[in-house]
């Protein structure tokens, strides 16, 4: 039996948690870690006779987020009530969008934006006893810190071909959000949400299979893992002649295993309808124009900046875009010295994140300027590049001005006529590797260069010390 | 000093303000009132006289309204003893202006009811006839106001809960425009419908009201308030205003209340108005709409009341889904019941269009109607109530004919617009109600026609005993 072969289509649905200074409907701030319970108010617990007041910080990001996605942005715009019974939801019903969405259609990319709408977070349910989950819980308590935080909800198209599409996308987004400074963007603390749509069909056709969805995955190498591991799972229902069902999944990235959350038949009934108790959203052209004004350069725009102006290759400058911190770092040394923009973009990129990770420059002792002066002085062959590593590790916990760390450290590098005699010497030293250098062993000259870098203590250039013990026993 | 008795709330803001009266003493009278009900009008009355309560007479408050550690309840169980952490907009407004809270007044559990039967605490007894009902919702108010055991009241009109009560209290019932006054702190029974309302002895107490409750309230996205201050009505004529009769010919109404409003239309001519029977083609179909929108709104509004985390818990559960079962069985009574199943029925998938989706548009329609009508006629004028005051127990058994007691009054809240009940006579000895609606905004307006008929027809109201 042949292989049919099979193409996966996916959507994703992103949550975001906007960094609002308050929630969405209510005058409480929003809730950093804060004791249980002591960020709420009689709105957001929904006491009795209580009433939603939009939050217009909310509603400017949303048009922000709306408008760097190319969306259409709606004239007149409803919140909806979605009903269902649970402690997390003290009215009862969430206040979303439905039918008419703030902003619509748009693009990110090569995938297509469905919709972007506002709403509003649940409260966090905290259950005891061994199973960690409602059932079984011996008590199950509830905090409504986190009870009416803003929340945008961005849907793409079907637009996704793979799992590894999928995760770049997400990330794409996620460093677009954090760059407008919208949402922190936390997938592990959950400021960003991410679930996704799967299905797949034999490839070539156009009609598409039945989708499951793929709850919460809060990270995007899970998010990866989990579409790859649902699409193993289609192919391998459709190839024993089965047919997929739609239904809720959840991804556990320490077994692997997919488990089903709700089947179709147990999916809710919200009855949706309009929100009585606040007025349509109707942004106006000034609300709009103070949105765009507020866009800063975003990634993808940034990636094409750097790759045409500076010329850098397109994975540099993708990296730059999507790590804000290590971008405005990078353009902050080039604005210093701009004489090296590749060069300092391969530092940024191999050397700077080598150690600090996935921290922020900013947060360490390393001034841009010191940055691009250091790249300087090895462009320039002033210090050799293993010692500049070594200067930099200094700059980054301790600061200050590279010229300096080298003067200090005995790192400069040697001179010509200086580095001639330590060659000479060490060519002299080593004799038998002179013999088997001329027997045709080109490798035997690392003993050579081994001494040269033991005596002038890795100062010198490795590539040019070659180059000179050859030119040496050549002539 | 039982001379308070008889006199209207303005008249007593003016004995106050003279400094014949202190208004401490005012609150202390209108307290001894209020404790003396006999009608089940109250269902708390304060406890003691505050040093300075204002420069008004005090004002008796549906139970709907939240008042800040005072029980707030409904009239439910299911939120017996529930002490409200803040007060509502409108009670804060008449705090601010003078009027400190008499008392909170009984009501039909959640405003559902056109009878003060379904309240959880017992009915209230219309004090022109205790064997009769005051009308619902806001029966307790309308029967404190015309007992004389509260010299003003608000209530809340949502489709018709606080005039048809007026009606047959034989008082003045005042239902703003949507949107005149706020209603943060009003417990929703139908967000688009609901509207805080005066209920007074005569219009002048009921302009003096609203121009105190009005106004734009932050908290309240879908407040506006109204845009000119509510003058207290001096008119003494018609002349040159158009009135169009409407619902005249129905076959539910009483033919001595028509007989009553008839005469009523007579007094608008010879005060120099006119008089034209109109159409509202689609408003005949407000009572079904009402019954699909307010009950839909309802079954969202009051999912909140789930035990989790104020009012009444069941004792009896096993787990969360049986905890909100239990809670909500034991909680609600009947009418409130039967509302939430309309409701959730109406909004679920598969028959949202054609329910809430065709309610919602009769209720457009009903909107154009008054449009159109308001074209030729500066008002639209019926009786409020189809019948004077029925017998305790008469309508329980049967929603339908319960419902219908609303039929006048359900069309005006569906299109947003003001109207007012005044006493316009009587019939079988019990009150007759005269209900003049205009377009939005046009309060102003409506209070000075009213004021002008009500001198006119010059009722002797209140019951006093």
């Amino acid at each position: 039996m042949s292989v049919r072969e099979y193409e996966p289509v996916i959507g994703i649905e992103i949550h975001v948690q906007l960094a609002t200074r308050t929630k969405m409907f209510c005058s409480c701030e929003l809730s950093f870690g804060e004791e249980p319970n002591t960020r709420t108010c009689p709105v957001c617990l929904a006491h009795p006779g209580v009433l939603p007041v939009t939050n217009a910080e909310a509603v400017h990001y949303g048009l922000m987020i709306g408008l760097a996605l190319g969306c259409e942005i709606a004239r007149r715009s409803i919140f909806h009530r979605k009903n269902y019974f649970y402690p997390d939801s003290p009215k009862a019903y969430q206040i979303s969008q439905y039918d008419i969405p703030l902003c619509s259609g748009g693009r990110l990319g090569d995938v297509r934006i469905h919709r972007v709408h506002l709403e509003e977070d649940a409260a966090k349910l905290v259950h005891t006893g061994s199973s960690g989950r409602i059932h079984g819980a011996e008590t199950s308590v509830v905090d409504f810190n986190r009870c009416g935080t803003p929340l945008v909800e961005i849907v793409t198209e079907p637009d996704l071909r793979s799992a590894a599409e999928a995760a770049e996308f997400g990330r794409l987004l996620q460093a677009t959000l954090r760059r407008m400074g919208v949402s922190d963007v936390n997938m592990e603390e959950g400021s960003l949400r991410v679930d996704a749509n799967v299905s797949i069909r034999p490839a070539g056709e156009a009609t598409l299979g039945t989708k499951t969805e793929l709850k919460n995955m809060n990270s995007f190498r899970f998010l990866e893992r989990g579409i790859d591991a649902e699409i193993a799972r289609q192919e391998a229902i459709l190839a024993e002649g089965g047919t997929v069902e739609q239904e809720t999944l959840h991804f556990d990235p320490e077994s692997g295993a997919l488990t089903s959350l709700r089947s179709k038949e147990e999916a809710h009934d919200y009855r949706y309808f309009p929100e009585p108790d606040l007025v349509p959203m109707a942004p106006t052209e000034t609300m709009i124009e103070r949105a765009r004004a507020a866009l800063p350069e975003l990634p993808a725009a940034r990636a094409e900046r750097l790759e045409r102006e500076l010329e850098l290759p397109p994975d540099s400058a993708k990296l730059l875009a999507f790590r804000t911190e290590l971008g405005d770092f990078y353009e902050a040394a080039l604005a210093a010295d701009g004489e090296h923009p590749r060069r300092l973009a391969n530092w940024v990129i191999n050397e700077l994140t080598a150690a600090i990770g996935d921290g922020n420059p900013t947060d360490t002792e390393l001034e841009p300027a010191a940055l691009a002066r250091l790249v300087a002085m090895v462009a320039d062959k002033e210090v050799a590049a293993s010692a500049a590593r070594e200067v930099l590790g200094v700059l980054i916990a301790e600061g200050g001005n590279p010229a300096d760390v080298v003067e200090a450290k005995g790192l400069g590098r040697a001179g010509e006529d200086e580095l001639g005699d330590i060659v000479d010497r060490a060519i002299a030293d080593n004799p038998d590797a002179v013999e088997k250098i001329r027997a045709g062993k080109a490798q035997a000259i690392g003993a050579i260069v081994g001494a040269v870098m033991r005596e002038t203590r890795g100062a010198a250039d490795g590539g040019e010390v070659q180059r000179m013990i050859r030119a040496k026993l050549e002539g | 000093m039982s001379d308070l008795l008889g006199l209207t709330a303005a008249q007593q803001a003016q004995l106050i303000a003279s400094g014949e009266v202190s208004s401490a003493e005012v609150f202390e009278f209108w307290r001894g009132r209020a404790a003396g009900d006999d009608l089940g009008s109250y269902l708390w009355v304060a406890e003691e006289t505050p040093a300075d309560p204002g420069a008004l007479p005090p004002v008796a408050v549906k139970d709907l309204f939240c008042v800040e550690g005072v029980p707030s309840s409904a009239g439910s169980r299911i939120l017996e003893g529930y002490l409200p952490v803040y007060t509502a907009t409108s009670v804060r407004n008449l705090e601010e202006a003078g009027a400190a809270v008499l008392g909170k007044t009984n009501q039909d559990e959640f405003a559902m009811g056109s009878s003060n039967e379904n309240s959880a605490f017992g009915p209230v007894r219309n004090p022109w006839d205790p064997s009769r009902v005051p009308g619902g919702s806001s029966g307790g108010s309308a029967a404190a106001v015309a007992a004389g055991t509260a010299p003003w009241a608000i209530g809340t009109d949502t489709g018709g809960s606080v005039r048809q009560p007026a009606s047959l209290c034989g008082i003045v019932g005042l239902k703003p425009t949507y949107g005149a006054v706020s209603r943060y702190g009003m417990i929703a029974f139908a967000s688009s419908l609901d509207q805080c309302s005066p209920l007074t002895r005569d219009v002048t107490d009921a302009a003096l009201m609203l121009r105190i409750l009005e106004g734009r309230d932050p908290c309240d996205s879908t407040s506006l308030g109204l845009p000119d201050q509510i003058e207290l009505p001096s008119a003494e004529r018609l002349d040159g205003l158009r009135f169009g009769a409407w619902g005249l010919g129905e076959e539910g109404l009483d033919p001595g209340v028509a007989a009553v409003v008839r005469t009523t239309l007579d007094r608008i001519e010879e005060l120099g108005g006119s008089v034209v029977e109109i159409d509202l083609p689609s408003a005949g179909r407000g009572i079904s709409a009402y019954y699909v929108i307010a009950p839909a709104e309802a079954s969202a509004n009051l999912a909140r009341y789930d035990g989790v985390r104020y009012g009444h818990r069941t004792e009896d559960f096993q787990d969360l889904l049986g905890m909100y079962e239990n809670t909500r069985a034991e909680g609600f009574g009947e009418e409130v019941k039967r509302r939430i199943m309309i409701g959730t029925y109406a909004l679920s998938s598969g028959y949202y269009e054609a329910y809430y989706g065709t309610a919602q548009k009769v209720r457009t329609k009903i909107a154009q109607d008054f449009a159109a009508a308001f074209e030729q006629v500066d008002f639209v004028v019926t009786p409020t109530s189809p019948t004077v005051a029925f017998e305790l127990g008469e309508r329980t058994a049967d929603p339908l004919a319960m419902y219908l007691s609303d039929y006048f009054t359900v069309p005006m809240p569906l299109a947003g617009i003001p109207a007012v009940s005044i006493p316009c006579g009587l019939s079988e000895g019990l009150p007759v109600g005269f209900q003049i609606a205009g377009p939005a905004f046009s309060e102003g307006r409506i209070l000075d026609a009213a004021y002008a008929l009500e001198r006119a027809i010059g009722f002797e109201g209140v019951p006093v005993p």
